[in-house]
């Protein structure tokens, strides 16, 4: 194990994977010269050159799509967002292209792809800039959708999903690429895509969340540790397959659940995990399944206005004291 | 660079012996059977969906396979039934995709608009109008990352001129010189609207000058002309990896689709008839007879060799079963 920041594991990860398979190659604006907008590709050409770490014009739909030919014929491409909000842009190429071609193929033409880069609430980046992407992609059949909440996550699940057959969409986050973290530095090491973790053990609300949110969420389960509260967090990673047999069985076993997501709540993850918890555990469950979500509004500039439209820990933990009816007590 | 007449030299400096005769004149049949017999089964309710025929385009496809190695790849949007068979594919099971059957090239999943064959290098099959250039561009980027000389052709239409796909392709295509040659068949009409209602320049092989790279309009009705414009854009790609923009003056006798059967608002018959005139078919069989290349009865074998075989892939369509309920939930993921 080794001490870096979530920013330093991927890094490590792309390089592992890099050195281990040379039809892996990365793509994208400003990954190369530049080092990356956020320096996740550091260092990157000067080991591998300008082959494998390849800069582009500012044309998402185009390197994306030329990234999927080049998986259609066999290689492995990581093409970087410089942030997701872009990947709007390369949205037909992702669900009529990537996500299809196997498919509508017959399963001639497999696409292992990777879309990487940050997503989700940042600092004051306004409405453009800040939106929780996932939500655009988990809906596609044929799409694997990942959100790495930890370093250790952001290596062993980025290298999953460039050693997967399959499209993967994989969301970090600029508020958590400075975040330090124990990582293994075995190259070996691998986290499967699919598989949810209990990041902290209760009995008595099982909190479902995500990416920034789950650090929250574990800032509110500590206050209310002390009132007496025991709340089990899971972070479902991969979001797109979706590990519904570890979140339903820490539901089964604490009998209530609140679902916590940054973006938008309408039609959101929180709704998704909530009518999945309703029709496998609706007998177990003590209590509805609450939805703390983002705001149903862009993302405000404004430094108080941005801080109203994402959950806080404090929206966090009144939730799950009503959950746990323990309001006012 | 345009050179929009057809060569009219020596069919020797063609290199137009009996058996390129017989194998285009083969194939530019095949494929106008193909399509004739697949709009009769639309009309008897065996083919769903949308339905575009390449009926009149024919020279183009075959020109440009003619000069293909099998390991060289296309691609093509939506009316790339020709494209897909001048590459190679089997009639058989080009047309139960076309009936939805489990002997289709893509198991009945794709349909009409969605053929893809792996065996012949036919890479789709893209029904986005432009989505399918920058995956060219990509196929090519990997042929050049392996190292190898195989060249990517990208088929579409004058419709996919006016998508940013089109221009952002083309543009990293002659940056990062890829082995791809763009060859746009412009049939005048992107579904109802003619170029002149869709594009600022007309002249799409103009658009070539202004990415810097090689560009030039050939007389698409004209498959030995076709033939001979691709031969020495893949030669280029070949060698040196320069791509290619190439503007094939076509035209599609029938409706944009099936539900277009008249193809008659936007344009008028008169127009149609005229065109009908260069009918790549007539025309070539009309080249390849009077200096006696082919005799009538070479080319009456041919057809009939066609029909038999078109015959056959519409039987093999038609006793092909419908694929089984699982399928619908195989081939969404890959699995190890």
């Amino acid at each position: 194990m080794a001490v870096m920041t979530y920013r330093e594991a991927l890094n490590l990860a792309l390089r592992e994977e890099m050195r281990r398979d040379p039809s892996v190659f990365v793509m994208g604006e400003e990954v190369g010269l530049y080092e990356g907008a956020y320096k996740v590709t550091q260092g990157l050409l000067k080991e591998f050159g300008p082959k494998r770490v390849v800069d582009t014009p500012i044309a998402e739909s185009a390197f994306t799509g030329i990234g999927i030919g080049a998986a259609v014929l066999g290689l492995r491409p990581v093409v970087e967002m410089m942030t997701f909000n872009f990947a709007l842009l390369a949205l037909d190429q992702i669900v009529n292209s990537a996500a299809k071609m196997f498919y509508m193929s017959g399963g001639q033409y497999s696409v292992p792809i990777v879309i990487r880069g940050p997503g989700g609430p940042a600092a004051q980046l306004a409405a453009q800039h800040s939106q929780s992407m996932e939500v655009y992609f988990y809906h596609v059949p044929g799409l694997k959708v990942v959100r790495p909440t930890t370093p250790m996550d952001a290596k062993g699940l980025l290298k999953s999903a460039i050693r997967d057959d399959n499209p993967v969409i994989f969301i970090e986050a600029e508020t958590l690429y400075p975040v330090k973290g124990e990582v293994p530095e075995d190259p070996d090491f691998v986290i499967p895509l699919g598989q949810a973790i209990v990041r902290r053990e209760g009995t008595d609300v099982t909190v479902i969340a995500y990416m920034g949110m789950m650090y929250r969420a574990m800032e509110a389960a500590d206050e209310l540790a002390k009132e007496g509260i025991s709340v089990e967090l899971v972070d479902p990673r991969t979001l797109r397959p979706m590990d519904v047999e570890t979140i339903i069985g820490s539901v089964r076993k604490t009998h209530r659940a609140v679902v916590v997501e940054a973006g938008a709540g309408f039609a959101g993850m929180g709704s998704e995990i909530a009518a999945f918890v309703t029709e496998h555990a609706f007998d177990d469950l003590d209590a509805p399944v609450e939805r703390v979500t983002g705001a149903n509004a862009p993302m405000p500039y404004a430094r108080n206005l941005e801080k109203l439209k994402t959950p806080s820990k404090d929206k966090i933990a009144a939730a799950i004291r009503r959950v746990c009816n323990a309001n006012g007590s | 660079m345009a050179k929009t007449m057809p060569e009219r030299k020596g069919h020797s400096a063609l290199g137009l012996d009996a058996e390129l005769a017989r194998r285009l004149l083969y194939t530019m049949l095949l494929i106008r059977r193909f399509e004739e017999k697949a709009a009769e089964a639309y009309t008897l309710g065996k083919v769903g969906g949308f339905l575009h025929l390449y009926i009149g385009q024919e020279a183009v496809a075959v020109g440009a396979s003619s000069v293909l190695r099998a390991d060289d790849y296309a691609i093509s949007a939506y009316r790339e039934h020709g494209h897909c068979l001048a590459k190679g594919a089997d009639p058989r099971r080009v047309m139960a995709e076309l009936f939805g059957r489990r002997d289709g090239l893509s198991k009945g999943k794709g349909g009409s608009m969605h053929l893809f064959d792996r065996s012949v290098n036919f890479l789709g099959g893209h029904a986005i109008v432009g989505s399918h250039l920058p995956l060219a561009a990509g196929a090519a980027f990997a042929i050049k990352y392996e190292g190898r000389d195989a060249v990517v052709v990208c088929y579409f239409g004058d419709g996919a001129v006016a998508q940013g796909e089109f221009h952002e392709s083309l543009n990293i295509a002659a940056l990062w010189k890829l082995p791809v040659i763009y060859l746009c068949e412009n049939n005048r009409y992107a579904m109802g609207t003619s170029t002149d209602r869709a594009l600022a320049q007309t002249e799409i092989w103009k658009f070539g000058q202004t990415y810097g790279i090689p560009s030039e309009k050939v007389d698409g009705m004209d498959v030995l002309a076709v033939r001979a414009v691709v031969g020495r854009a893949v030669a280029r790609a070949r060698q040196d990896k320069t791509p290619s923009l190439i503007e094939a003056d076509t035209y599609r006798f029938r409706g944009h689709s099936m539900r277009d059967p008249a193809g008659a608002v936007y344009r008028t018959k008169e127009e149609v008839e005229h065109e009908k005139e260069r009918d790549p078919i007539v025309m070539f069989r009309e080249r390849v007879l009077t200096p006696g290349i082919l005799t009538e009865a070479d080319v009456r074998a041919l057809e009939k060799d066609v029909n038999d075989r078109i015959d056959e892939a519409v039987a093999f369509a038609d006793a092909s079963p419908e694929p089984p309920d699982e399928w619908l939930f195989t081939d969404i993921y890959k699995e190890d």
